[in-house]
C-alpha cells in the first residue's frame, strides 16, 4: 500500500519543529531581535503562494478575483521579504566586539 | 518548466538555508553570514516558483510590479526606521504575513484549479482543512498583531481593556471557530468559509486588547509563533516543503520566545494571555503608598559616586528608549572608562517592549556587546560592584520580588541590584512601576535617586564627570 504524501509533509514539519526548536535555544538572547526580524522575513516565504495566485489567471484574465489577493499578498510579502531582511542586516551590523587597545 | 521533483528539492534547499540563516544567529559573528543564507533561500525558493509555473503570461510582469511595489516600501521602512521603534515595525511586519496568508488562502479557496487542490465546491478534503486552519491563525495573528502594534505605536492606551463576561465570549467565539472550520469542510459553503475568517479576525483583536504594555514581549513572540503556524498550514495546503519548514522553524522560534519571556516575569503562559495584569490599580497604589523616606541627588552627587568607584553596573530599562538615552548612556560610560572604571551592563530577559530590544538599542549607541550581560551572568557581580546606575527600569530591579509573597512580582527573577554599595535609580518620579507597587529598593539607604528625564540626567552627570 503506498503512502498517502501528506504523511512525508507532516514528518516533514515535525522534523523542522524539533529542528527549530534546538537551533532557537542555541541563539544568544542578545540576538532576540534580529531573530524575529529574520523569522518575519523567512515566514513571507509563503509569496510563493502568493505568486502562484497571482498567475492563476492565465493569459486570457490577468486579474480576476482570485489573483487580485494573489497579487495583494505577493505586495505584503515582499514588504516584509525586503524590510525584514534589511533590517536584520542593519541591526546585525551595528554589533561589535570591543576595540582591542 | 522544471518538473515537480526539481522543484520540491530545490524548495528543500531552501527550507535548509533558513535553518542555517537561525543557526547563524547563535553568534554575532556568525549572524550576518546566517542574514546573507537566509537571503540565498528566499532568492532560490522565488526564482523556482517562477520555474515550475514555467508559462509567462502577461500575469509575470505585474508579479515583478507587485514585488518591485511591496519590496520598495520595505527597503524604505528598513532603513528609515528608528531602531527604539522596533518593536512596533515587527509588531507590524506579522500583522502582513497574517494577512498574506489569508489573502493566499482566500484565493486558493475561490480558484483551486490553480492550486491542483479540486475545484470550487469540491476542494480535496485535507487541503481545505489546512486552508481554514492557516486562514483563520493568518487571521488571528493580523488582527492580534495590529492591536499590538496600536499599542506599542502608542495610538491606542497600553493599559488592559477588560469588560464584563470578556472570557466566556472569546471561549465561545473560539468553539465557533472550530465548529466553523468543522461545517465548511462538510458544506464546501464559502458563505462559511467568509464567516470563519470574519470570526478569526474578531478573536485576534479581542485575545490581545486585555493584554497590558509590559506583557508586549510575550504577546510580540506569540504573534511570531502564530505567524508561522499559519504560514505552515498553507505550506500543506500548497504541498510546498519551503513553507512548511518555515512555518514549523518560526512558529516554534515564536514559542520558545514567549516562553523565556513568560520565565522572565514568573508568570505562566495562560496568565498572560488571559491579560488584565498591571491594570493601573489605583486603590492597591494608593493602599501601599505610605511616606518614606527617599534620598534625592543630583547629576553632581551622582557623578562624584561613580568618580570614587572601581566598577560601575548600568540597568537599563524600557525608559531609556522611551528617553531615547543610549546615544548619552554610552558617552557617560566612556568618559568613566577614561577614568579607569569597570563598566558592564546588565539587561534582564524582559526589558524593553520585545526580547533583546535592550541589546539591540545598546548595541547601536556602538556599545560593544561582550560588555553586556544577561541576568545569569551578571547578577552575582552586584555585590562586589560600587554603582549600579539604573536607567528606565523598575520592576526588574525590586527586591520585594524575593522577599514579600503577597506582592504580584514574587517569584519574578530580578536583579541583585540592592547589594551594590550605592545605587543610582534616574526616574522621572516616585510613581509605581508596570506592575502597578511600589518598589522598596526606592527606600534603601543606599539608593540615591535621581529625578530626571533620563537622557538630560545622563548628559548632566557626564559634564561633571569631567
Amino acid at each position: 500500500m503506498e503512502i498517502d504524501p501528506l504523511i512525508f509533509r507532516l514528518s516533514i514539519f515535525i522534523l523542522a519543529i524539533f529542528v527549530g526548536y534546538y537551533v532557537v535555544w542555541s541563539v544568544t538572547p542578545s540576538l532576540h531581535t534580529p531573530l524575529m526580524s529574520v523569522t518575519n522575513a523567512i515566514s513571507s516565504v509563503i509569496i510563493v503562494g502568493a505568486i502562484i495566485a497571482g498567475l492563476s489567471g492565465g493569459s486570457e484574465s490577468v486579474f480576476n478575483t482570485s489573483s487580485i489577493f494573489g497579487f495583494l499578498a505577493i505586495a505584503l510579502a515582499a514588504i516584509n521579504i525586503f524590510g525584514g531582511f534589511l533590517v536584520t542586516q542593519r541591526m546585525l551590523a551595528m554589533y561589535k566586539k570591543k576595540k582591542k587597545k | 518548466m522544471i518538473s515537480a521533483n526539481l522543484s520540491a528539492l530545490f524548495y528543500l534547499v531552501s527550507g535548509v538555508l533558513f535553518i542555517l540563516a537561525l543557526r547563524g544567529l547563535s553568534s554575532p559573528e556568525t549572524s550576518r553570514q546566517g542574514n546573507f543564507f537566509g537571503i540565498i533561500g528566499m532568492i532560490i525558493a522565488v526564482t523556482v516558483t517562477f520555474l515550475s509555473i514555467g508559462n509567462f503570461s502577461n500575469g509575470f510582469i505585474f508579479v515583478l510590479i507587485f514585488i518591485l511595489i511591496g519590496g520598495s516600501i520595505g527597503a524604505l521602512i528598513a532603513y528609515k526606521i528608528p531602531m527604539t521603534a522596533m518593536p512596533e515595525l515587527v509588531a507590524g511586519f506579522h500583522s502582513l504575513v497574517g494577512l498574506a496568508a489569508v489573502f493566499v488562502a482566500i484565493s486558493a479557496f475561490l480558484n483551486p484549479e490553480a492550486f491542483n487542490l479540486g475545484f470550487p465546491g469540491n476542494i480535496k478534503l485535507g487541503s481545505l482543512i489546512e486552508m481554514s486552519i492557516g486562514a483563520a491563525v493568518g487571521a488571528i495573528t493580523f488582527s492580534g498583531s495590529i492591536i499590538a502594534f496600536l499599542k506599542l505605536q502608542g495610538i491606542m492606551s497600553g493599559s488592559p481593556i477588560t469588560f464584563k463576561g470578556q472570557h466566556p465570549l472569546n471561549a465561545v467565539i473560539l468553539i465557533s471557530i472550530i465548529i466553523l472550520v468543522y461545517l465548511l469542510c462538510s458544506t464546501q459553503s464559502p458563505n462559511l468559509f467568509w464567516i470563519l475568517l470574519a470570526a478569526s479576525f474578531l478573536i485576534g483583536f479581542l485575545l490581545i486588547i486585555p493584554i497590558g504594555g509590559a506583557d508586549m514581549p510575550v504577546v510580540i513572540s506569540m504573534l511570531n509563533s502564530y505567524s508561522g503556524w499559519a504560514a505552515a498550514g498553507i505550506g500543506f495546503t500548497l504541498e510546498n516543503t519551503a513553507l512548511i519548514i518555515t512555518g514549523a522553524l518560526v512558529g516554534s522560534s515564536g514559542a520558545i520566545l514567549s516562553y523565556i519571556m513568560c520565565k522572565g516575569m514568573n508568570r505562566s503562559f495562560f496568565n498572560v494571555i488571559l491579560g488584565g495584569f498591571g491594570a493601573t490599580d489605583d486603590t492597591l497604589g494608593k493602599k501601599t503608598k505610605e511616606q518614606r523616606p527617599v534620598k534625592s541627588g543630583n547629576a553632581d552627587d551622582a557623578a562624584f559616586l561613580m568618580k570614587n568607584a572601581s566598577s560601575v553596573i548600568i540597568v537599563p530599562g524600557y525608559g531609556m528608549a522611551v528617553a531615547q538615552a543610549q546615544h548619552a548612556l554610552r558617552e557617560m560610560v566612556d568618559t568613566l572608562k577614561k577614568n579607569d572604571i569597570n563598566v558592564s551592563y546588565a539587561i534582564h530577559p524582559v526589558a524593553g517592549r520585545m526580547p533583546g530590544h535592550m541589546n539591540v538599542l545598546l548595541a547601536e549607541a556602538n556599545v560593544p556587546y561582550d560588555e553586556v550581560f544577561e541576568l545569569d551572568e551578571i547578577n552575582n557581580d552586584f555585590a562586589n560592584a560600587d554603582v549600579a546606575f539604573v536607567i528606565g527600569a523598575n520592576d526588574v530591579t525590586n527586591p520585594v520580588a524575593k522577599t514579600d509573597p503577597q506582592s504580584p512580582i514574587y517569584g519574578m527573577p530580578v536583579l541583585d541590584v540592592e547589594k551594590c554599595k550605592s545605587v543610582l535609580f534616574v526616574k522621572r518620579s516616585l510613581s509605581p512601576g508596570y506592575a502597578g507597587i511600589d518598589n522598596d529598593l526606592f527606600y534603601r539607604e543606599n539608593t540615591l535617586m535621581l529625578f530626571a528625564d533620563a537622557k538630560k540626567m545622563t548628559e548632566d552627570i557626564t559634564k561633571n564627570l569631567d
